[in-house]
C-alpha cells in the first residue's frame, strides 16, 4: 500500500470542476468559489478486555467534504457517496443552500496556492496493517502481565488526503499512525501504558505490557489520601490533558478574538521552563503539512519560556484578526475554531528518578481521567486521577494512594515559579482526547489542588 | 438494499462466521450555526454505507465499506467481517453466545408532524440569527450562539436468523446560549439546554421550543452572573431542575448499569462500573423515590426507535425499582453472559461504527407536586440549573458537577442569585437523599445528543426523562 493520491486528487480536481461548472449554471455571473478536501481512511481496531480481543473492527472510508461560497454566501457539506452523479446532486444541493444564506462576513475565500513544503508521514506496513498483526501487539501486551486482567486497544490508521480549491490550491499527502493502549489490574488496582508512532512496527506491546502490570502491582495495595493541595509529578499523559485543553481553549484564535481565552500575548503567563510548540516538524508528529482549508502547515512558538507567543490561526481567524493563517484549520473550524495539531512542550533534562527525587510530600500521577473545565478563562477544571496514583515522600515512592479529584487551574499550576522540574522523557502521549496530537515529557509542579477521594 | 446487506451476510457465513448481521445505513444531517447575529455555518452531510459484524469463537469482527451499491464490495466487507474475527483467535477468550430475541420482518418510522429539511433554509436561518441578535443587544453579551439540528437516517437490517427490518428515524434538535466576559471570568446562559436539545421529532419541537422568545431572558441572566455572588459552600439542600437532573441520571445511573462496563469490555477506555451482577435485586441505589426505566417507546424522546441494532424489539425495562438496582442495559451477547433478558440497547453510530451497548430513554419516574413546592418546603439550599460541566470517575462513583446559575434558598424563597454553582457527591449516597420529586407536569423528556463511548469514538443520542427533584445534604460550592 503507497502513499500515492492520484484517485483522490482526480475526485477532488472532478469535485472543483463541478462547482465551477455547476455555480455557473445555478448563479450566473455570481463569485462561486469552493474547497473540496477528499479523504479516504483505512482503520483497523483491535479492542481487548478480559485479557481476550472481543471486538475487532475495520473501515475503509471514502469522503468528500466541500465549502462553497456564492458572493460569499457560504454552505459546507460531506459525503461518503463520491460518484460524478452523486457529487454532482450534492454541488447542486450545497449551492442552492448557500443562495439562500446571508453574506459570510468571515469567508476568506477559497484558499489560493501556497507551497506546501514538508512531508508527509506515511508507512506502508502500518496503512496495511492485517487483524493479525494487530492481534500479534495484543498477545504481547497480555501476556506481560500474568495473572492480571488486561484491557486496552491496538490501532492502525493510513488516511490519504487530496485538497482542491477553485482559487488554484493543490494539496496532497498521507498520513499513517498506530497507537496500543491498554492497562493491566488487580482486583484493586490498575495500571496503564501508551505508544504511539508513526509505524506501527515502533510499537513493542510486551514493553508496553510490562510497564501497565508493573504500575497495576505497585498500586494493588493502597490506602484512601485525605484531599489537600499536594506537590505532583504528572506523567506524560497526564501533561497531555493539561496541554489539550490550552490548545482548545487558549491557543486557538477564535477563542482569543472572543475573549474566552486566557492568552495574552507577550505576557509570562507560564513558567520560564516552558516552551510550547505546533511542531508539524518533529519527525515524530503524526498528519499532514496542510490543515483542513490546504494551507500548508507552519512551526509556530505558542509559548517561548513560559511567555505566550502566539495563536493558531486559520483563514477566517487570520481575516478577522489582521494575522496570516498558521495551518491550523479543522473541519468544522467556522465553529470551533483553529487548533494547533502538534503540541509539543519541549523536553527538559530531568529523568523521571531525578523529577520524583526532588519532591519533599507528593503525588505521582500516572493519568487523569474524565477532565473538564469549569472555566475557560482561568482554566479552571475537575477531573479524577486514574491508573497509578503514588504517595511521594523525601525523594521517593513510598506507597500507593487511592484515585483523587482535583479542582484545579491548569493556568495557576504551570505559573511562574510553579514549575521545578522538566523531565527528558517528551513522547508522544494521549491526553484522554485522542493519540498522536500532543508530545511532551512529565513536570514536576510545585501544587496541585485534590477536592475529594474517588470514594468520597 | 435489504438485498444488498443480504450479500454481505451471506459472505460473512461463507467465510465461516457463526452469526452475521449487516445494516445499510443512509443518514442525512443538517446544522446552522449562528453566531452575533451572523450565520456562522450552514453544514449538511450524507453518510452512506453498509457495515457487517460477524461472530466468530469469543470475537466480533466488523467491517464497514462506503462503496454502498457494490454487491461485490459488499460482499468483502462481510469476508472481511469473518476474517477480522478470526484473527482474534490468537488472543481467545470464552465463546460468545446470543441470547433469543424474536425474528422479525418489520418496519418503523419516527412519528414527526414536520419534516425538518423540507422547512425552508431561510426561515431555519432567521430563527438562529434572530436569537443571537436578540442576545447580542444586551449589554455585557460578548457572545451568543444557536443552532439548529436534524438527521434523517434510514436503515435496512438483515441477519443470518432472518431478520429484515427498515426503520426511517428523524431527530431535531436546537439551543442557543450567552455568554457575559468579566475581567476574569467567563459566565453562560443556555437554553432550553446546554449543548442543545434534540428529540425524536419533526421541526414542530423547533417552534415549541421558541429560541427566539427566550433569547432576552436567557443573555440578561448571563450578564447577572458576571456579577452574581460565589455559591455558598458547605452540605446544604441540593434542589436540580429538570435537565441538569438527565444529566446527573445519565453520567451516575446510565452509564452504570451498561452491562458491557459491568462485564469489563470497556475497562481501559469508559471504565467499570461500581455495579455488580451479584447485587442485582438486592442493592440499594437510591431512596425510595429513585425508580428509573429505560424506554425506548416513550414518544418524542431522543433514544425512542423500533427496534435497536440488532433487531431486538424497543421495550420498557425496569433499572432501579423503589430504590432497589433491578436491571441493566443489555445487548444480545451480554445478556445471554449475564443471564437476563436482552434489552434492545445495542446501536451503532453511523454505518461504520460496530453497534454497542448505549442507553435508550434512562429516565426518573415522576413524583408529586412541582418545583415551586420543593422551594417553599427548603429551609436551606442551593437550586443549580442547566449543565457547565461534568465529571465523573471510571467506576461511575465519584462525581462533581457544576451549573450555569444557582439560587439560593432560605427559608422556602429564592433569595440571591449565585455564580459558579457546583456539587459532588458519591452515587448511591447521593441518591440516597433524593427526598422530594416533582410531577409529571414538569417531567420532561430531556436527550443527550453528545453521548461518547467506544473505540473508534461513537456519539451516541440518549434520553433522559426527568422532573425538578431535592436531594438533602449534598456538599455544594466545590472550590480548588
Amino acid at each position: 500500500m503507497q502513499p500515492d493520491t492520484t484517485d483522490l486528487q482526480q475526485l477532488a480536481d472532478d469535485a472543483v470542476a463541478l462547482v465551477a461548472e455547476r455555480g455557473r449554471a445555478v448563479a450566473g455571473d455570481a463569485t462561486v468559489e469552493g474547497i473540496v478536501r477528499a479523504t479516504r481512511t483505512r482503520l483497523g481496531v483491535t479492542r481487548f478486555a478480559n485479557s481476550f480481543v472481543h471486538q475487532h473492527v475495520g473501515e475503509d472510508t471514502t469522503e468528500v467534504e466541500l465549502v462553497v461560497a456564492v458572493d460569499g454566501r457560504t454552505a459546507s457539506t460531506s459525503t461518503t457517496r463520491t460518484t460524478a452523479e452523486e457529487l454532482g446532486e450534492l454541488i447542486d444541493a450545497a449551492l442552492a443552500s448557500a443562495l439562500e444564506q446571508p453574506v459570510d462576513p468571515h469567508w476568506p475565500g477559497a484558499t489560493p496556492p501556497a507551497e506546501v513544503v514538508g512531508a508527509s508521514r506515511f508507512d506502508a506496513e502500518t496503512a496495511e496493517a492485517d487483524p493479525t498483526a494487530r492481534a500479534e501487539l495484543v498477545r504481547a501486551f497480555v501476556d506481560a502481565g500474568a495473572g492480571l486482567d488486561a484491557a486496552g486497544y491496538v490501532d492502525t490508521d493510513a488516511s490519504w488526503v487530496a485538497i482542491a480549491t477553485t482559487a488554484g490550491q493543490r494539496a496532497a499527502g498521507a498520513s499513517t499512525r498506530a497507537t496500543v493502549d491498554g492497562i493491566h489490574q488487580t482486583p484493586t488496582s490498575a495500571g496503564s501504558a501508551h505508544q504511539t508512532s508513526t509505524r506501527l512496527g515502533d510499537l513493542d506491546g510486551a514493553r508496553a505490557g510490562t510497564i501497565a502490570a508493573g504500575l497495576a502491582r505497585d498500586a494493588a495495595d493502597f490506602d484512601d489520601l485525605d484531599p489537600g493541595t499536594f506537590e505532583v509529578v504528572l506523567g506524560p499523559e497526564a501533561v497531555a490533558t493539561l496541554l489539550t485543553f490550552f490548545a482548545v481553549y487558549g491557543f486557538n484564535a477564535k477563542m482569543h478574538l472572543e475573549g474566552a481565552s486566557f492568552v495574552e500575548l507577550g505576557a509570562q503567563q507560564l513558567d520560564p521552563s516552558l516552551t510550547i510548540l505546533d511542531d508539524p516538524e518533529d519527525p515524530r508528529a503524526v498528519g499532514l503539512p496542510f490543515d483542513a482549508e490546504g494551507s500548508p502547515r507552519r512551526p509556530l512558538t505558542l509559548v517561548d519560556q513560559g511567555v505566550s507567543a502566539a495563536l493558531a490561526h486559520d483563514r477566517r481567524t487570520a481575516l478577522r484578526a489582521g494575522a496570516t493563517t498558521t495551518g491550523a484549520a479543522i473541519p468544522g473550524g467556522e465553529s470551533i475554531g483553529a487548533v494547533p495539531l502538534n503540541v509539543r512542550l519541549l523536553g527538559g533534562n530531568r529523568s523521571r528518578e531525578e523529577l520524583i527525587g526532588g519532591v519533599e510530600r507528593g503525588l505521582l500521577i500516572t493519568e487523569l481521567n474524565y477532565v473538564r473545565v469549569l472555566e475557560p478563562k482561568t482554566q479552571q477544571a475537575t477531573g479524577l486521577t486514574r491508573n497509578g496514583t503514588f504517595l511521594i515522600e523525601d525523594g521517593a515512592v513510598t506507597r500507593a494512594v487511592g484515585n483523587l479529584r482535583f479542582t484545579e487551574s491548569f493556568l495557576e499550576a504551570l505559573a511562574p515559579g510553579r514549575v521545578r522540574g522538566v523531565g527528558a522523557d517528551d513522547r508522544l502521549a494521549d491526553g484522554e482526547f485522542g493519540p498522536g496530537m500532543v508530545t511532551c515529557p512529565s513536570l514536576h509542579l510545585a501544587a496541585f489542588t485534590f477536592t475529594g477521594g474517588a470514594r468520597g | 438494499m435489504f438485498e444488498h446487506a443480504a450479500r454481505a451476510v451471506e459472505a460473512a457465513l461463507a467465510a465461516g462466521a457463526a452469526y452475521a448481521d449487516a445494516r445499510v445505513v443512509i443518514g442525512r444531517s443538517e446544522r446552522l450555526d449562528a453566531q452575533d447575529g451572523e450565520l456562522q455555518a450552514a453544514r449538511s452531510s450524507v453518510d452512506a454505507g453498509v457495515g457487517v459484524r460477524a461472530l466468530v469463537g469469543s470475537s466480533w469482527g466488523f467491517a464497514a465499506t462506503s462503496a454502498l451499491g457494490d454487491d461485490a464490495a459488499a460482499a468483502r466487507a462481510g469476508a472481511e467481517a469473518t476474517a477480522t474475527a478470526k484473527a482474534s483467535a490468537l488472543v481467545p477468550g470464552r465463546g460468545l453466545e446470543l441470547a433469543d430475541v424474536p425474528v422479525v420482518e418489520d418496519s418503523y418510522e419516527t412519528p414527526h408532524a414536520e419534516n425538518p429539511f423540507a422547512v425552508p433554509l431561510e426561515e431555519k436561518v432567521g430563527v438562529v440569527v434572530g436569537a443571537t441578535q436578540t442576545m447580542r443587544a444586551v449589554p455585557g453579551v460578548a457572545v451568543a450562539t444557536a443552532q439548529l439540528l436534524f438527521w434523517d437516517v434510514e436503515k435496512w437490517f438483515v441477519s443470518s436468523q432472518g431478520h429484515r427490518i427498515h426503520q426511517h428515524l428523524v431527530e431535531s434538535g436546537c439551543g442557543m446560549d450567552a455568554t457575559a466576559v468579566g475581567e476574569h471570568e467567563t459566565q453562560r446562559r443556555s437554553y432550553p439546554q446546554s449543548f442543545g436539545h434534540v428529540e425524536t421529532a419533526g421541526y414542530e419541537m423547533v417552534r415549541e421550543a421558541d429560541l427566539p422568545g427566550n433569547a432576552q431572558r436567557v443573555a440578561e441572566e448571563a450578564v447577572q452572573l458576571l456579577s452574581a455572588d460565589p455559591c455558598p459552600a458547605g452540605e446544604l439542600d441540593l434542589i436540580l431542575e429538570s435537565s441538569q437532573l438527565a444529566l446527573q441520571i445519565h453520567e451516575s445511573v446510565g452509564h452504570a448499569v451498561e452491562l458491557d462496563r459491568i462485564l469489563g469490555w470497556e475497562a481501559a477506555f469508559a471504565g467499570t462500573s461500581f455495579l455488580d451482577l451479584s447485587q442485582l435485586g438486592s442493592l440499594r441505589y437510591g431512596s425510595e423515590l429513585m425508580t428509573i426505566t429505560a424506554d425506548a417507546t416513550i414518544p418524542r424522546a431522543l433514544s425512542t426507535f423500533g427496534y435497536d441494532d440488532e433487531g431486538t424489539p424497543a421495550q420498557r425495562v425496569d433499572i432501579v425499582r423503589e430504590g432497589t438496582w433491578v436491571g441493566v442495559l443489555s445487548g444480545r451477547d451480554s445478556a445471554h453472559l449475564a443471564g437476563v433478558e436482552p434489552g434492545g440497547m445495542v446501536r451503532g453510530d453511523g454505518f461504520n461504527r460496530m453497534p454497542m451497548v448505549r442507553m435508550t430513554n434512562v429516565g426518573l419516574e415522576p413524583g408529586e407536586g412541582t418545583l415551586e413546592d420543593i422551594v417553599a418546603d427548603t429551609k436551606h439550599g442551593v437550586e443549580m440549573r442547566t449543565n457547565r460541566s461534568w465529571s465523573i470517575d471510571d467506576k461511575r462513583l465519584n462525581f462533581q458537577f457544576g451549573c450555569e446559575l444557582g439560587w439560593e434558598i432560605r427559608d422556602g424563597k429564592r433569595t440571591r442569585m449565585v455564580r459558579n454553582p457546583t456539587y459532588t457527591g458519591i452515587t448511591p449516597q447521593f441518591w440516597s437523599r433524593l427526598d422530594r420529586l416533582a410531577g409529571r407536569d414538569e417531567w420532561r423528556p430531556w436527550g443527550v445528543p453528545n453521548c461518547g463511548k467506544g473505540q473508534p469514538m461513537q456519539v451516541g443520542h440518549t434520553g433522559h426523562p426527568a422532573a425538578p427533584a431535592r436531594f438533602r445534604g449534598v456538599r455544594i460550592g466545590v472550590g480548588g
